[in-house]
């Protein structure tokens, strides 16, 4: 296994995604002799993971099982263990279009974080491309070395240990596209350019509040970016539910018996409104949306080196 | 190091988008060809050479012009107003007539020159707010300043581009919802992937580019062909279409049933030896040939041809014998290329099914006009566990039902419908607000990651007994017809 390629089966070594049900997953290092607890009971390892396929479905010592799944940087972001608020893979999904990212591409990145873009931004840029990563915290920059390296992918990426806006990416002229999450990204703007291949990058910068977004767009318009755009994206995700909605008793009419108007010789069929009348109620599917849900990330602003 | 490079250069031939403010158009580059776009016209033989990015004026030839560099004539200290009070808009306020910008034009004026007439022109630009006067002159610059820049295509340009101009032949498919499907759906190199759309072939491209010519993609179509108008505009190199296979989806069923040949015409000596080979033996499928029946007439018509010219042939004299020896080899030749053609057609076709049975494709993208559940109940069937697939569906409803289909099915988890929402900001010193709201109108999403199909599952729900799944554990070699 590896975060850019697939594999059938599970192997020593491999990073794993425990699956115990509706939301409810965590990531598991296999190795021999190791056991996991989860609440179903426990796994163990060398029996129970190593040379299974993956997607199988793992009965642990209580009775109850789990599906052991391959992982991918989407699965990464939802599990991984938190150092910094994370980008989730709404906002990753439209960076890598609009950045423009595919196999080969060279990219830059300030910064690391917790790795959550990092894993999926080297995963587009595989087998062929590179990602150049910088961060200022050492902790986090060595944790996140170490975690690639765990992941088989140690390869296609530079983990730099400085402050971008003092020094930059450590690269020079040949980046297809940079991304930068910092607090200050307007002081990063010029070393961003630098990174950059001579015509037709791409750049991304991505803040919580508007007044970081008036001033990168500012410093972006005086290095001479192009097509500068922002733009903000939001998930909205959707329970699917059946639901029951009572008929209210509105009487009846003087001698006429038909009731609500519903045909109840209609046979039911998906999607449209099931009377029964005897219990007073319409079933129906709704896509329900959630209670709470994310109403801000951050902005993205893109533009273009001419 | 990636295709295209740095400073990539515009050349015969290309496909390549035209880029005015935000419209966007694609062209084919090609010499003397006149292109309109944006109330323009013009010929694109003066962009060739010219790297992708550069922005052109047209001349009053109709020819190309990369645009200067001009110095932004710094504004000292303008008159402007406070507030547009006392500004009554009357229509009169502009002194120059449609006649005389008209004028100017045929005399070549730049357009700068009369974005700057007009100003001066204008009885109430002083008085408006410097707000107003930046406004004002954006857009006038627009309108008569018009630049062109060739951009490369790429899935960003391309489909911003479609759901901007013809989002009904991407089933308004908008584009950040694409992109969603491209990283739920993990589509990186090396993959083999299942591909279903009815989008122009957008989808198709856009899945092709993040894969970057590694790994191989069977794209499932229906009726007779698959449809890869916008594919081909994104200039992939040839190497990119080596793994590119297609199978048509009237098949389906018949593959997985297990009853799939390709038989369907008379059989050529080398047909015969291939029929063998590969039928599953079972039952035999009726006359469907994939292809129009045109291929099967074809020998009747040439035959035909030959017989009327063989009749023309006759009344001229003696002398005309070798014209007609060569006649009649050409036709012959014809009809040979045809069979050839049909055969490595059908010999496609069984590469397309071998890869499709080994069942361990590594995702499964769905983008069309169908209605997605028939579609996700038997193309999953072709993709391993563990992995992830994504549909797409203009409406919501047909997803809530894909969605209860699945879980009666099982061997999926993490099913989720969603739909996303974006908005696009003007950034502004002490003008920055939302721009358009796109919100709605972009389309729903069913993702979810496979499992191992299994016999007897604990859930309460489901009531069918499902049969075991056992997905062959091995990568076959297209060789191997009996995976």
């Amino acid at each position: 296994m590896s975060f850019v390629e697939y594999g059938d089966t599970i192997k020593d070594g491999d990073t794993a995604i425990v699956f115990l049900g509706h939301e409810s997953m965590f990531p598991v290092k296999v190795q021999h002799g190791t056991v996991t607890q989860t609440k179903y009971g426990v796994i163990r390892h060398s029996t129970d993971l190593i040379g299974k396929k993956y997607g199988s479905k793992v009965t642990c010592s209580k009775g109850g099982w789990v599906f052991i799944l391959h992982p991918t940087p989407e699965l990464w972001t939802m599990n991984l263990p938190h150092r910094t608020q994370i980008l989730y893979s709404t906002d990753i999904s439209i960076i890598t279009m609009m950045l423009e990212l595919k196999p080969g591409s060279i990219v830059c990145e300030s910064g690391t974080g917790s790795g959550s873009l990092s894993h999926a931004l080297i995963r587009t840029v595989a087998p062929t491309g590179h990602l150049y990563t910088v961060e200022f915290h050492q902790q986090r920059a060595e944790k996140a070395q170490e975690e690639f390296r765990e992941h088989g992918v140690e390869h296609l990426v530079t983990v730099t240990n400085q402050d971008v806006c003092k020094n930059g990416f450590g690269v020079s002229n040949v980046a297809d596209a940079v991304f930068l999450d910092i607090p200050s990204p307007w002081e990063a703007i010029g070393h961003a350019k630098s990174a950059l291949k001579a015509e037709g990058g791409r750049i991304c910068s991505f803040s919580p509040c508007i007044e970081q977004v008036q001033r990168t767009c500012l410093a972006m318009e005086e290095y001479g970016f192009t097509e500068i755009n922002t733009l903000e994206i939001l998930l909205r995700v959707y329970n699917v539910r059946t639901i029951s909605l009572q008929i209210p008793d509105l009487g009846k009419a003087a001698e006429d018996n038909s009731s609500t108007g519903f045909d109840s010789s209609n046979p039911s069929h998906q999607g449209s409104p099931c009377a029964n009348l005897q219990q007073g109620t319409v079933q129906f599917k709704s896509g329900v949306p959630l209670r709470e849900v994310v109403g801000h990330t951050g902005y993205l602003t893109f533009a273009t080196k001419s | 190091a990636m295709e295209g490079g740095p400073g990539a250069r515009i050349r015969e031939g290309d496909c390549a988008v035209l880029k005015r403010d935000e419209v966007f158009k694609a062209v084919s580059v090609l010499r003397r060809r006149k292109i309109i776009f944006e109330k323009q016209w013009f010929y694109l033989d003066n962009a060739i050479g010219h790297t992708y990015g550069t922005t052109f004026e047209v001349t009053s030839g109709g020819n190309l012009q990369p645009k200067q560099e001009v110095e932004e004539t710094t504004t000292e200290t303008k008159e402007a107003g406070t507030d547009n009070r006392n500004i009554v808009d009357d229509g009169k306020s502009q002194k120059l007539t449609h006649d005389d910008i008209k004028a100017l034009k045929d005399k070549g004026i730049k357009g700068q020159e009369i974005v700057q007439q007009l100003i001066e022109n204008s009885t109430t630009f002083r008085d408006k707010t410097e707000f107003a006067q930046d406004k004002y002159i954006k857009k006038k610059k627009k309108k008569y300043e018009a630049v062109i820049t060739i951009v490369k295509p790429s899935t960003r340009i391309l489909s911003t581009m479609y759901y901007a101009r013809e989002p009904g032949k991407i089933n308004h498919l908008r584009y950040d919802t694409l992109a969603q499907m491209l990283t739920l759906g993990n589509i990186h190199a090396g993959n083999k992937m299942i591909v279903l759309e009815t989008c122009a072939g957008l989808v198709l491209g856009a899945v092709m580019e993040r894969m970057g010519g590694y790994g191989s993609i069977i794209q499932m179509y229906p009726g007779g062909g698959p449809v890869r108008a916008a594919t081909s505009c994104f200039g992939f190199p040839k190497p990119f279409f080596d793994n590119l296979h297609e199978f048509p989806l009237s098949k389906v069923h018949s593959l997985l049933s297990g009853t799939f040949t390709t038989e369907t015409l008379p059989a050529d000596p080398e047909d015969n030896a291939l029929l063998e080979e590969e039928s599953n033996g079972l039952s035999e499928e009726k006359q469907t040939s994939l292809q129009e029946t045109e291929e099967e007439s074809v020998p009747e018509a040439v035959m035909e041809i030959n017989q009327t010219e063989e009749q023309e042939t006759m009344d001229i004299n003696a002398e005309d014998v070798e014209f007609k020896e060569t006649k009649e080899k050409e036709n012959k030749e014809n009809v040979r290329e045809k069979q050839i053609k049909q055969w490595e057609r059908r010999k496609k076709l069984i590469e397309a099914a071998a890869l499709l049975r080994e069942k361990n494709a590594d995702g499964l993208i769905v983008a069309s006009k169908f209605h997605p559940t028939p579609l996700l109940l038997s193309l999953l069937e072709f993709v391993a566990p563990s992995r992830p697939f994504v549909v797409y569906c203009q409406y919501k409803e047909p997803l809530l039902e894909c969605y209860t289909k699945l879980r009666e099915r099982g061997g999926v988890i993490n099913l989720k419908l969603s739909e996303t929402w974006l908005r696009n900001y003007q950034v502004l010193p002490d003008r920055s607000h939302p721009k358009l709201t796109m919100s709605g109108g972009g389309g729903y999403l069913l993702s979810g990651i496979t499992v191992v199909l299994d016999k007897g599952r604990s859930d309460p729900s489901n009531s069918e007994a499902l049969k075991v799944e056992e997905p062959s554990s091995k990568r076959c070699k297209l060789q191997d017809l009996h995976c």
